[in-house]
């Protein structure tokens, strides 16, 4: 279990090199999108306005208060359920070039593949504890789509931004499937 | 000088906005004993998700945040005592007053939407939200209000299923563990597993939202029959390895709470609503008599 510092944007080499467990932090930017900005980008077919080439996205939608000058100031920024946006992971890494997802609750198998094909990871945050990712957020630093508020398209500068945990990696492991087919089996044998 | 209904908008107000702030005591033992197990284990990703949990409960507390962005529904269970004598429906209206206060005072992120059009109604309250369970309380004069903030993590993990009579105890376990098992992940574990026993489906449901939301890490419902099973499926829950956050370990969950009543001959609602380890809740009792509002934290 090693531990990585990521600055994005990222390549494929830095993806390619992180296991199940490992631990990575990030520094600089990240995105946040949530079911609504994807809605938009895949079903209504409206490309992202900023360039997510390399990006780390993660799933949220932050609670915020809209200052005079037109900016927002952070309240309260955690991570939502990723399980529920599984379906919109391939479009992200094939079409926009997105290389890791942050978000809790894992994807599906569809989207393990997608990551082993692209060079893209899953990396799990302790769902949660917003009050933490709240601190590490330093600075809300534009806002695409406020329209859909809270589920705008987010950009954000982060300081060690984590611990987050390689749950999805880029070789068609999940730590998700791994987990569920042991209970699978637990359960089997507490039922009988 | 305010009204009793001041005071309970004042305090569904207040009440909500604690609950997203001050884990309860209870919670916050469990957490520890979850992240002592998980030490024990020795296993390293499950110690840090625990460790990553508490350390987030002491920021929030040392800077006074919110624990968790998820502003949830709310949800109160309203206990009336008898002398009390007060107008319920002005009581329903004060509670709503007192979620758009904390909505807009805090602010909050509001989550009400309608459910075919998803348009946001802005307030955290709407067509039939705030949800009020009212209790009534022979010889009281006292209000008391508990206020949960249910996120959706752990609400989108509902189920209800009703079983022939004929699966027994049995069926009801094994469709309990069903139940933890397809949620995985995705209640932010270590869970608090609530479970309705019996009655019609929607009591089934309502006594689930009770077990999982409003009663106490540590507490044994009084049937010694029901309270054997709560201690039995806690102990195989645990040995299916989910663990917190879906990434392996010892605590799957924390607690199973299940809540019963009495049912029909050829039926058996078994209802399950998950709650995720924030565990959010928070209480307060107002008196007739006293202008005090007696609010229980653990700040």
């Amino acid at each position: 279990m090693a531990h990585y510092k990521l600055r994005p944007p990222l390549t494929e080499a830095d993806i390619r090199q992180l296991k199940l467990e490992d631990t990575v932090t990030i520094d600089g930017t990240i995105f946040g999108i949530r079911d609504a900005t994807q809605i938009r980008i895949f079903d209504e077919g409206i490309a992202p306005p900023a360039d997510l080439t390399g990006s780390v996205c993660i799933h949220t939608a932050p609670g915020v208060r809209k200052l005079p000058d037109g900016t927002y100031e952070k309240i309260c920024i955690g991570t939502t359920t990723s399980t529920r946006m599984d379906r919109f992971v391939p479009g992200l890494l094939q079409q926009y070039g997105v290389r890791a997802i942050v978000g809790k609750g894992g994807f599906l198998q569809g989207s393990v593949d997608a990551m082993a094909k692209f060079g893209g990871a899953y990396l799990a945050i302790v769902g949660g504890a917003a009050a933490l990712e709240t601190l590490q957020i330093e600075e809300i630093e534009k806002v695409w789509w406020e329209d859909l508020m809270p589920e705008c398209l987010w950009k954000f500068r982060v300081k060690d931004f984590g611990p987050l945990i390689v749950a999805i990696d880029s070789h068609g492991h999940s730590l998700y499937r791994d987990i569920q087919q042991r209970a699978a089996e637990r359960i089997k044998s507490l039922s009988q | 000088m305010d009204t009793i209904y001041d005071r309970i908008e004042t305090t569904a107000r207040d009440l909500y906005i604690r609950a997203l702030k001050d884990i309860p005591r209870d919670v916050r033992d469990g957490l520890q004993r979850a992240h002592a197990a998980e030490k024990a284990g020795g296993h390293q990703t499950a110690e840090r998700v625990m460790f990553t949990i508490l350390n987030n409960i002491e920021v929030a507390d040392k800077k006074s945040m919110m624990v968790c962005q998820d502003t949830g529904l709310p949800v109160f269970k309203v206990s009336i005592g008898s002398e009390a004598k007060i107008d319920v429906a002005e009581l329903k209206n004060r509670l709503r007053k007192g979620c758009e206060r904390a909505t807009a005072e805090y602010p909050l992120r509001s989550n009400t939407v309608h459910p075919l059009t998803r348009k946001h109604t802005g307030t955290n309250t709407g067509q039939g939200v705030p949800i009020v369970k009212l209790y009534f309380v022979p010889g009281s004069d006292r209000i008391e209000i508990s206020m949960a903030p249910k996120g959706s993590g752990s609400e989108n993990t509902s189920f209800l299923k009703m079983l022939n009579p004929s699966e027994g105890r049995k069926g009801v376990k094994q469709f309990i563990l069903q139940c933890v098992f397809e949620s995985g992940a995705r209640p932010c574990p270590p869970i608090i597993v609530g479970v309705g026993l019996g009655g019609t489906s929607d009591v089934a449901m309502q006594l689930a939202k009770e077990a999982s939301t409003f009663r106490k890490i540590g507490s044994a419902n009084p049937d010694p029959d029901v309270a054997q099973l709560e201690r039995e499926l806690l102990e195989a829950i645990n040995q299916t390895g989910i663990g917190p956050q879906g990434l392996g370990g010892a605590t799957t969950a924390m607690a199973v709470h299940i809540e019963w009543a009495h049912t029909h001959i050829s039926q058996n609602p078994v209802a399950v609503n998950m709650q995720c380890w924030r565990g959010e809740r928070a209480e307060a009792v107002i008196s007739l008599n006293e202008t005090e509002v007696h609010s229980h934290g653990t700040l």
